[in-house]
């Protein structure tokens, strides 16, 4: 798919799957969505390795916006980007915006076919009032 | 380039609510040309491409959207603006 990927990251599995729902309800199938929640032993919290593979799954040629709920999150966010390959690292970014409207704004920005630095744009106008 | 004007009342229950909002900006970035949406005739307007400013309008069943576009399909990106409110945004 060409347009830009999406991948939601909370420390809920809870509400990551919730917002991943979210946005393919609202948004459609035309964007990749996919999401990280939760630890390994199936508590809260965020897992670097399960965060590589949503960005695998979520993939697009366009890159891949994140989107993170608190702290932990973001950095486990960062690692993973860092843990992909060198080509793939500049594609992929953390947006500053709520998980949820984040990911939902960010996605319609996507469907439109939009570059990946408008689809963060959009996702972070929700913090300018 | 085409100047085009048009408004459509709100017909479906919830109005420009979350879903109607991302099914118009979806809509209006299938075009090339600038489009705005008002709750009046003389504006203030705001970039119907933009998800965020499009949610914030939150208008209610009732209102009516204006819509203006200037380019070179602005004739047709207004014809479908208005079709989809009329549509009732496909969900009713």
């Amino acid at each position: 798919m060409s347009n830009v990927g999406i991948v939601i990251v909370s420390h809920s599995s809870k509400v990551a799957e919730g917002a991943a729902d979210m946005v393919r309800q609202m948004v459609g199938d035309t964007v990749p969505i996919a999401y990280a929640g939760g630890n390994p032993d199936g508590g809260l919290g965020t897992d670097v390795a399960a965060i590589r593979d949503a960005i695998d799954r979520a993939w697009s040629d366009a890159g891949v916006a994140v989107l993170v709920d608190l702290g932990g999150a973001e950095t486990n966010s960062e690692m993973a980007i860092e843990m992909l390959p060198e080509i793939r690292q500049s594609r992929v970014v953390v947006c500053n915006a709520p998980v949820v409207e984040g990911a939902v704004m960010a996605a319609t920005e996507s469907s439109g076919g939009s570059p990946l630095e408008a689809v963060k744009r959009t996702a972070e106008e929700l913090m300018a009032s | 380039m085409t100047h085009s004007t048009a408004s459509a009342l709100l017909v479906n229950d919830v109005g420009l609510h979350a879903r109607p909002s991302v099914k118009l900006t979806q809509t209006a970035k299938r075009f090339a040309s600038e489009l705005e949406v008002a709750l009046a005739a003389d504006g203030p307007w705001v970039d119907a491409k933009s998800p965020v400013k499009i949610m914030r309008v939150k208008a209610p069943k009732g209102a009516t959207l204006h819509f203006r576009a200037l380019g070179p399909d602005a004739d047709e990106a207004v014809r479908q603006l208005v079709s989809l409110v009329e549509r009732k945004f496909d969900e009713e």
